[in-house]
């Protein structure tokens, strides 16, 4: 086991009285005052997340399109300089290695942001599957800090330190520009279902940034504006994204995940799992991967049995409390053939608890 | 620094009890209720259960996870706290007052004083 790794900007954290975890072998922030009050400081504010751990793979040379096009499922040939894309890479089988974000930087450099905990079986499996691509990949994980300011009020707060106009930057799009006289990317991006920005940093001039931002915080008041990963989940879940290893993972594929639209089956090239996805479309999948809510505050936890009368038809994959809704929400892997049933419950400690499948946003269901 | 309060006797496992005459009120310790973070659900026990010391008389359940609350001397339940199925947070903003959990009729009071006191209870956190 490597040893566990820290953010850059631990000690600025650490002033804020972040309480730490280790994850995905980072040490990270969890939490700062609650995950609940940090979660509705996002929904109906902003908040600050140091998403560090995030791994970062820099992708250049003249085949780069072609080599993605094989690599990952979404369709890479009209990506234009400027903007990025969401997709997954997946293994021949179907089954995902991990999801991850692909950002054209210029005609001939991507950079690819994926999950920490997968970040360096990715890279092997980028390197390994670059054979015969005029492309070069290099690991920059460590080189990055990056900082996620999500939420409504996310545009009025950085575009007055920021040195360019963010009302101007689309959903999906990057930009690089002078924050606190330290250039970087900015990209309207997050994982909270909110508006906000992603702000990729070379970590040597992180601190300079986080300062910036800290005082405009401090400035305008703003409450619970430290948020941790706590929260980073229940708003992913609340959004009804998914997070690697559970709504999507080495034995669920995208479109038993509902991530079908990320599979472009149709594209002009072969890529890695197209014909066992197309059989997987073409036979439809056996399970599904479906979003609920709960009539009750308790929490049905990963792994969880959901029933319909006497049968076992699925099993959560997340589960956590909706601070919008205050009930239990969650995902689950069900039997296609029982979506219909008129009733499912989950048992929890004895009690019979009725579910109810919505669409995401789960915390914007009736 | 978690508060810990004069008055109060404590467990290993972080509930305190406060008891007058024959009655034991209960809850948990703030050390307790900053370990778990938010809590967004208490299952209490029916008024007029029993319970043997150290049995589980109900679950506080936390974002992270679900706890079982054990009962630090043997009794019956003579109230709980229905504040807590609406507004179970009260554990977090006010776990030796609004937060309290159940109250039971001790069935010897004499175990109260076996408990841990707070400062015995200072050294275990």
């Amino acid at each position: 086991m490597s040893e566990i790794k820290n953010i850059p900007l631990r000690a600025f954290h650490e002033e804020k009285s972040a309480r730490f975890v280790p994850f995905a072998g980072w040490n990270m922030p969890v939490q700062y005052t609650s995950i609940i009050q940090e979660h509705i400081a996002v929904r109906e504010r902003v908040g600050l997340f140091d998403v560090s751990h995030m791994g970062e793979v820099i992708l250049t040379g003249s085949e780069s399109v072609a080599f993605l096009n094989y690599l990952l499922t979404n369709d890479f040939f009209d990506l234009e300089v400027g903007a990025s894309r969401y997709s997954m890479m997946c293994e021949p089988n179907g089954m995902v290695v991990d999801d991850l974000i692909v950002y054209r930087l210029d005609e001939e450099e991507f950079l690819i942001c994926v999950n920490a905990s997968n970040a360096e079986k990715d890279f092997a499996w980028m390197v390994q599957h670059s054979e015969g691509f005029d492309v070069n990949l290099e690991d920059q994980s460590r080189d990055w800090v990056l900082l996620a300011i999500q939420g409504p009020q996310s545009e009025s707060f950085l575009n007055p330190i920021a040195a360019m106009d963010l009302s101007a930057l689309e959903r999906f799009h990057h930009q690089k520009a002078i924050l606190a006289e330290v250039e970087l990317w900015f990209s309207r991006t997050g994982y909270t279902g909110e508006d906000g920005f992603e702000l990729f940093i070379p970590s040597e001039k992180a601190e300079v940034v986080a300062t910036a931002i800290a005082e405009r915080a401090e400035q305008q008041g703003l409450n619970d504006f430290y948020c941790g990963l706590g929260c980073r989940d229940s708003l992913r879940l609340e959004a009804g994204y998914p997070l690697y290893g559970h709504e999507i993972s080495d034995v669920i594929d995208p479109i038993t995940a509902g991530l079908g639209w990320t599979v472009k089956l149709g594209k002009s090239s072969d890529f890695l799992g197209k014909s066992a996805l197309q059989k997987i479309k073409d036979e439809k999948p056996s399970r599904r991967v479906k979003f609920y809510k709960l009539n009750d505050r308790r929490i049905a936890r990963q792994g969880e049995s959901i029933w319909s009368g006497e049968d076992e038809i699925g099993e959560v994959l997340s589960g956590t409390h909706s601070p919008i809704l205050q009930c239990a929400i969650g995902s689950a892997i069900v039997d296609s053939g029982r979506l219909g049933d008129p009733s499912m419950e989950v048992r929890l400690r004895g009690k019979s608890i009725g579910l109810t499948w919505v669409k995401p946003p789960v915390h914007l269901s009736k | 620094m978690s508060t810990i309060r004069d008055d109060l006797k404590y467990t290993q496992d972080h509930e305190w009890i406060s008891a007058e005459g024959n009655i034991g009120k209960i809850g948990v310790s703030d050390f307790a209720q900053e370990s778990l973070g938010d809590v967004t659900f208490v299952e209490l026990p029916e008024v007029g259960a029993s319970f043997a010391k150290g049995d589980a008389f109900g679950v506080v359940e936390s974002v992270k996870a679900a706890s079982d609350l054990y009962l630090p001397v043997s009794g019956t339940v003579v109230e709980v706290n229905e504040a807590l199925e609406d507004t179970p947070e009260l554990i977090n903003s006010s776990p030796y007052d609004d937060g309290w959990i159940v109250k039971i009729e001790l069935e010897e009071p004499s175990q109260v004083d076996e408990l841990l006191s707070p400062t015995a209870y200072k050294g275990l956190i």
